[in-house]
């Protein structure tokens, strides 16, 4: 139910301001999030990636109960979101966004939740409740169990069995839903998955315990049979309790990115238009800061844009009037009108996502190794169950004693150890990501990190950090307060960098600011002309007329000499140590990249990587991981733009940092947080000891079978032998599983040298 | 045999009792944020009660 309150109806109404515009863009977002409660107030949820600890809750929260409109506030630090409560629904909620900032979180509305998403909610807590309800009932029984094999005899054992049985049945009937559900779409689809014997030998051993409890016999197996289910959803719920975790990580980190267009009317009004709604020939407006929207061509105005994300390009492009831009390009200086080219459906985003769905089809289906290991198994524990009933007939013709052999094999066999496996290690793994900043989409990422003996990089934004690094030339104090002054001035990343590179000296007063897209900046101080910004523009008011520098960044005063500042790109933290630790691993990483030959080489030359190709399209980049596909390699991409996302769907693993576009965060398979690109070796080096322990524990889930299908096959196992085997294995497996984060705690963690800079000659 | 028909209910029940308690807390959103009901303990507002 969406609140139906001024927010909406205002985004309807004309502006003239495009501040104005946005926050009623804001409000509108919110509007659709929010929930109208029946006493009037509303509920609203904002995303708010950057709380990690207790004092930010009672910052939130304290902060935001002094803002008047706002009722109660709660935040979750496990999803990092807010829950603010409103005292009316007609309040439009777009304030609650800066009012956050305020306090020093960056908020967005949450994006109400999938429909994919709530029924991943609903199985979770079906799956919990279902867990204590067999809990419950496996202590339970184990309880009177315990009576029986002591010596509880006679009349006593009846009794004990009868409650043990009042108790298993609808715990049986209840918890062991998931199981028989599962084996019936398999038994239906004419498949055999492993909950087909699990549910085959709850409900034989049930049924068979029945009958011994009213024919007064001397054995029931009521507590194998819910321990054993006890067990199984232990581990269904880890599993699925990891998938939920890292998938609300991932959707916590969806930025607010270009919803919609500010259309720009005959009338010269500006309205907000949600994306969807944009048709070609419509005039939109992208204020400096903003993304553009949909493909476009500008029409009046000019500016700097950004295209790292779109074609991987590290060097920031002048543009101006008559000259096409594709969405998804960041606008950094000036504000301009274009008219749109295409709608979103057809749009250079549109194209790769189309592109990547592709891929990903082509990417084949990855069979987990559980599944692939269940696939072999089922059949053999049928077969075996079925042995086992068969040659008893043959030997005895007891059908009693026969049907119950056939119930312990089978009850022997079912993998609880099994279940617990993979699902156990993947929690404690994802756990240790998670620690270093790395959020993993599955568990079957992590199986295939471990598989891959191949890595490819992407450039800009990926090798490199999108801040350039400067060398300052020599400055007088005057320059280099002024230099420091107009730089803060803009957001284009060179005058960042400028601003940066000259905080420690003091700042002069510059009056006049002002941006000029695609040259720079420039501003007046003490009457006399500054600029900063492409050299040639600079030169025409410096001293002397020196040769053409082409785009290179310089500052002058009027009248004196020109100054150059040398921009170069700058590696990523660690990320030559990263390098180095792929290829030490055998990984052979090899650079694909958008942007122009020479910095390409000047990055390659700098990590020591031989293989790199520049000027890579989309689809270049695609057919690059095909023929390594065909070539039989598994390979493990990392990138980041809009032009890798393709690269990162066909991939057989990959890994974008959460700076990454969008589509390239959603292609993803690991999205690491932190800066260091040590993220990729150190999520390596954890996909392979978590292969190992996975490994060793099928082992001895495999050894804990050998030992006792024999000893069930002959009619030797007991409930309690039963009972004892299948809590010890499992224990065992769990124990096994641990070392994985015991381990890190031992491995001091590698101390990385942050704010190592390495200069690259490629944006001079 | 006395003993056992008095201790069995009584057993069954606190049983019964641990697993309604749980379902409830369950119900409640109580693990809906696990590592926020970390950190709150430490917390200073002492009316900060669950559940809002």
């Amino acid at each position: 139910m969406s609140v139906n309150c001024c927010g909406a109806g205002m985004a309807a109404e004309a502006c003239r301001n495009v501040d104005d515009l946005s926050k009623v863009a804001l409000d509108d977002e919110l509007a659709r999030a929010g929930r109208a409660m029946p006493d009037g107030t509303a509920e609203y949820v904002l995303n708010v990636p950057s709380i990690h600890c207790g004092a930010c809750i009672s910052a939130i929260e304290r902060g935001l109960a002094k803002v008047p409109g706002v009722v109660s506030s709660r935040v979750n630090l496990t999803l990092r979101r807010v829950t603010v409560r409103l005292d009316s629904a007609s309040r439009a909620a777009g304030f609650l966004v800066p009012e956050i900032e305020r306090l020093g979180y960056k908020a967005f509305p949450f994006e109400s939740a999938s429909q994919a998403e709530a029924a991943e909610r609903r199985r979770s807590s079906e799956l919990l409740r279902a867990l204590g309800v067999a809990g419950f009932a496996a202590g339970n029984i184990m309880l009177l169990s315990v009576s029986v094999w002591s010596g509880a005899e006679g009349a006593t054992r009846d009794l004990f069995h009868m409650v043990s049985g009042l108790i298993a049945l609808p715990a049986v009937a209840y918890a062991g839903q998931p199981f028989f559900r599962s084996a019936y779409h398999a038994l239906r689809s004419r498949n055999l998955n492993m909950d087909v014997p699990i549910s085959l030998g709850v409900l034989l051993a049930v049924a068979m315990s029945l009958y011994e409890t009213f024919t007064s016999g001397p054995e029931a197996y009521f507590d194998a049979a819910v321990t054993l289910l006890f067990f199984l959803l232990a581990g269904r719920y880890l599993d699925q309790l990891m998938r939920e975790k890292a998938r609300s990580a991932v959707t916590g980190l969806t930025r607010l990115a270009a919803k919609g267009a500010i259309a720009v009317g005959t009338d010269g009004l500006l309205r907000y238009v949600p994306l969807d709604e944009v048709r070609s020939g419509d005039t939109i407006r992208v204020p400096a800061g903003e993304r553009v929207p949909v493909d476009g061509r500008i029409i009046s105005g000019s500016s700097d844009l950004d295209r790292s994300l779109v074609t991987g390009e590290s060097v920031p492009v002048a543009a101006g009037e008559g000259q096409e831009v594709e969405a998804g390009t960041l606008n950094l200086t000036g504000s301009f009108d274009m008219v749109a080219l295409r709608g979103a459906g057809q749009s250079f985003l549109a194209e790769v996502m189309r592109m990547m769905e592709a891929a990903e089809q082509g990417r084949g289906r990855y069979v987990r190794i559980a599944d692939r290991l269940s696939r072999m198994y089922a059949p053999v524990v049928h077969v075996l169950a079925a042995l086992a009933f068969v040659s008893w007939m043959l030997a005895t013709g007891d059908w009693h004693a026969s049907i119950y052999t056939a119930i312990a094999v089978l009850i022997i066999t079912c993998p609880c150890a099994l279940g617990l496996a993979v699902p156990v290690v993947h929690v404690i793994g994802a756990g240790r990501l998670f620690e270093l900043g790395i959020l993993m989409r599955d568990g079957s990422a992590l199986e295939r990190l471990a598989e891959v003996d191949r890595a490819v990089f992407d450039k800009t934004g990926t090798l490199t950090s999108g801040i350039p690094f400067i060398e300052v030339p020599e400055l007088s104090a005057e320059e280099a307060g002024i230099a420091r002054t107009i730089a803060s001035h803009s957001v284009h990343p060179a005058s960042r960098a400028v601003a940066e590179a000259l905080a420690d000296r003091p700042g002069r007063p510059v009056t006049d600011i002002r941006e000029v897209p695609g040259f720079g900046i420039e501003g007046r101080s003490s009457g006399r002309l500054v600029r900063l910004g492409r050299a040639s523009w600079v030169g025409e008011i410096a001293s002397a007329e020196s040769r053409n520098e082409g785009t290179s960044l310089a500052f002058a005063i009027e009248g004196a000499a020109k100054r150059r500042f040398i921009l170069s790109e700058t590696l990523r933290d660690n990320a030559r140590e990263a390098i180095h630790a792929m290829q030490k691993a055998g990984l052979s990483p090899e650079i694909l990249s958008g942007d122009s030959p020479a910095a390409v080489r000047s990055v390659a030359q700098l990590l020591d990587v031989p293989a790199y190709a520049a000027e890579a399209t989309p689809q270049d980049k695609i057919d690059r991981l095909q023929e390594m596909r065909d070539e039989g390699q598994k390979v493990l991409m990392v990138g980041d733009g809009l032009n890798d996302a393709p690269a990162l769907a066909a991939g057989y693993v990959s890994m974008a940092p959460a700076s990454a576009s969008d589509a390239g965060r959603q292609a993803a398979d690991f999205v690491f947080t932190r800066e260091s690109l040590s993220a990729v070796p150190q999520a390596f080096a954890i996909a392979l000891e978590a292969q190992k322990l996975v490994r060793q524990n099928f082992a001895l889930a495999i050894a804990y079978n050998l030992v006792l299908v024999p000893v069930a096959f002959a009619g030797l196992v007991t409930p309690l032998i039963a009972a004892v085997a299948m809590s010890a294995s499992s224990v065992l497996v769990i124990a096994n599983s641990m070392r994985l984060s015991s381990r890190s705690q031992r491995k001091a963690r590698p101390a990385g040298q942050p704010g190592q800079r390495h200069s690259v000659e490629a944006m001079a | 045999m006395n003993q056992i028909l008095l201790l069995l209910p009584v057993a069954l029940l606190l049983g019964l009792a641990g697993l309604v308690s749980f379902l409830w807390s369950l119900n409640s959103g109580q693990y809906d944020d696990l590592d926020g009901a970390m950190q709150r303990v430490l917390g200073e507002d002492d009316e900060d009660a669950p559940g809002a």
